[in-house]
């Protein structure tokens, strides 16, 4: 039973959400809608339950001092002090929250994705080493399209822009779309295998 | 010091500690790191539910209109049966919540992801060998050639000999120019951050020191 429910639930959920797609009539229009807004709002209880997992490890990391426990309390105080304004002062622009959000969480996000400029610059050197004609290929489509994203290279050569608008239309987009294509169509079976229950893993593999 | 400068120094001190780990591992990173961790967690948290609890749960079980809509409560029975996976008695109750996710996952990505990353795409690729003069003619060849050579090398249900080999073969130097661009592009995305960090401390920050020292401005 404690398999049978869950996949039951998997099943009519999901063949709800197919026949409101193919049958956008009542009572599955209904159905579907309904079903979407339900998804947003247990999908927030997984939120919840990995803020509660968060505090749960660096509480149990203080307590038993493991290593590096003295950052531990900032984790804790730092979300506190952004629920608490949240909660008290509400999120509308001057307000507290706002203002946390704005002058810390943006700039440390900004800085943090700033960051691997260095980590990807330094993976670039590694991985645009020109060691066949393929990784050559890579080099220079790379090296085009960094060129033409700058003043500097329409400086060097007014074509360099024009080359890189047409690779990243041209052959990216050749590349992406078959990339997609192939991605759809595992979604499809994949999601399909989880409807009809023949894929279980995310049910932990228990029972 | 008013609130103003006050923000532009905290933003420019946590900027500073986190670019400290280009020299190496160090306390003030460490700090700042736990620090965006636990601000990240309880932004999230308010952003849930003024977004999505108050909007669509709560407006819709108690109607601005009146009245109570007793169906709204399943909803929030499965959103507290995921919670329950926090303690191991009750964990197992998260499983019917995981269920309905993945059921709506399933059904809604099946459907959408055939029709906009399958169909669209496939539609694209035709009508794209439609107009246009040599050039244009010459692209959308590029593009054609490119996207079937590409599925073919995907395609692992034959063995890449022969044709298909030789096919697999286009395939892989397209991905190759693709895989470049798309590089090169997200090193220049990167790259737009950190010159807009550099921006912040240079234009917005260091302005204010001769300010507080009563220098100028």
């Amino acid at each position: 039973m404690r398999l049978v429910i869950p996949l039951a639930i998997t099943f009519t959920a999901g063949m709800i959400m197919i026949l409101n797609f193919f049958v956008p009539h009542q009572p599955f229009k209904f159905l579907g809608e309904n079903l979407q807004e339900w998804y947003m709002i247990v999908a927030s209880g997984a939120i919840f339950l990995g803020v509660m997992n968060l505090m749960h490890v660096h509480s149990r990391k203080i307590r038993l001092k493991q290593k590096n426990w003295k950052y531990s309390p900032v984790t804790i105080i730092g979300f506190l002090l952004m629920l608490v304004t949240g909660l008290i002062y509400g999120v509308a622009e001057n307000m507290p929250f706002d203002y946390l959000f704005m002058n810390m969480v943006a700039p440390m996000s900004a800085t943090m994705f700033s960051l691997l400029a260095f980590f990807v610059a330094s993976a670039a050197f590694r991985a645009f080493r020109a060691s066949n004609w393929r990784a050559t290929l890579l080099l220079t489509s790379a090296f085009l399209v960094m060129l033409g994203q700058v003043p500097i290279g329409a400086m060097i050569w007014d074509k360099i822009p024009l080359a890189k608008v047409w690779l990243m239309s041209i052959p990216n987009t050749a590349g992406q779309r078959a990339v997609m294509i192939g991605a759809a169509m595992g979604v499809v079976s994949t999601s399909l295998r989880m409807i009809f229950g023949i894929e279980r893993s995310w049910l932990g593999g228990a029972d | 010091m008013n609130w103003e400068i006050l923000g532009i120094w905290l933003g420019a001190i946590v900027t500073l500690c986190l670019y400290s780990f280009l020299y190496r591992d160090n306390p003030f990173y460490k700090f700042v790191e736990h620090l965006f961790v636990g601000m990240s967690a309880g932004y999230w948290v308010i952003y849930n539910i003024e977004n999505v609890l108050i909007p669509n749960w709560w407006q819709n079980m108690f109607p601005p209109e009146g009245g109570f809509n007793g169906i709204w409560i399943i909803p929030g029975v499965f959103a507290l049966f995921m919670i329950a996976r926090i303690l191991p008695k009750t964990a197992s109750l998260s499983r019917l919540s995981l269920g309905m996710i993945v059921g709506v996952g399933a059904g809604l990505n099946m459907v959408s992801f055939f029709q906009t990353n399958a169909l669209a795409q496939v539609k694209g690729t035709i009508f794209s060998l439609a107009s246009g003069g040599v050039w244009s003619i010459f692209s959308s060849l590029v593009l054609v050639v490119g996207v079937v050579s590409g599925l073919v090398y995907f395609f692992f249900s034959k063995a890449h000999t022969g044709v298909v080999g030789r096919t697999a073969n286009v395939g892989i130097t397209i991905l190759m120019v693709a895989f470049g661009a798309s590089f090169g592009y997200t090193i220049m995305a990167r790259l737009s951050l950190l010159i807009g960090r550099f921006q912040f401390l240079l234009e917005d920050w260091l302005p204010t020191i001769p300010r507080l020292l009563g220098l100028g401005g």
